[in-house]
């Protein structure tokens, strides 16, 4: 099995992107690979905990927070975060919080990166 | 010793969003990417700037006083000084109407020796095809 790397900078809200992101991480862990995925820029919103459900709307934090539980690793960039005024105590409890560098050292022991950009 | 190349391409314009910015923030993170790496491995980074990501190159930008933000421009300064590879694409330089005298071709003004380059688009679609990553911004 392999290892996947996700880079995702576009927003929860305002896009799909993000939905098929995840829906891509999914089967890769059903599959039996790692995913690693790291949400920068706008895409930190979908680190923000206690996300409303409306069919209008992208709702993934219980996807996400399942897909984390099945041992995927949601990592968020920190600073992105607390410039949006995400910090420490609204992110989702087991997503990590990390500086860009961690993105690149995850791509460097990924079999592939899928770099997925932002608006 | 392993070395992996990650090519980041720009093709955003500055400003009107944020991508060409974490472009440049998450190429100059590779300075502190060791700490994450095992003895001996690390990222090579290389940054090309091709299409309307030309425009992130221009000399003299202003935005930290009209905005109150960092400029692209001293980030790239940064990259240089940090001894990343800076290709701009010299067909689209060309087509945007600029000259090299007003594109950053170095920044030894905070000191950096390694200077940017005027390349054909062939050059830097071989750094695509050499990497082992590559980062489409």
């Amino acid at each position: 099995m392999g290892k996947l790397t996700i880079g995702c900078f576009s927003s929860l809200v305002g896009s799909m992107t993000l939905d098929f992101a995840v829906k891509l991480a999914e089967a890769a862990r059903k599959k039996g690979h790692d995913v690693d995925m790291w949400l920068s820029g706008n895409g930190t919103m979908l680190s923000k905990k206690g996300q409303r459900s409306f069919k209008d709307y992208s709702s993934l934090e219980k996807t996400i927070t399942g897909l984390v539980e099945g041992g995927a690793n949601v990592t968020a960039c920190e600073a992105c975060a607390e410039s949006r005024g995400y910090h420490k105590e609204d992110v989702i409890s087991s997503f990590g919080r990390k500086s860009m560098d961690w993105y690149l050292a995850s791509c460097f022991s990924a079999d592939r990166v899928l770099h997925i950009g932002g608006e | 010793m392993s070395i992996k190349k990650i090519a980041f391409i720009v093709d955003k314009m500055p400003y009107k969003s944020e991508t060409s910015r974490l472009a440049l923030t998450h190429a100059i993170a590779s300075q502190t990417v060791e700490i994450h790496l095992e003895d001996g491995e690390n990222v090579e980074p290389v940054l090309a700037f091709i299409g309307a990501g030309v425009l992130n190159c221009l000399r003299n930008q202003k935005a930290s006083e009209t905005y109150g933000v960092t400029t692209l421009e001293s980030h790239i300064k940064n990259a240089l000084l940090t001894d990343i590879k800076v290709l701009i694409c010299e067909e689209d330089v060309k087509k945007y109407g600029l000259t090299e005298d007003q594109i950053i071709m170095d920044a030894e003004d905070i000191g950096a020796d390694m200077p940017s380059e005027l390349v054909p688009f062939s050059t830097i679609m071989g750094e695509i095809e050499s990497a082992d990553h590559i980062m489409f911004f």
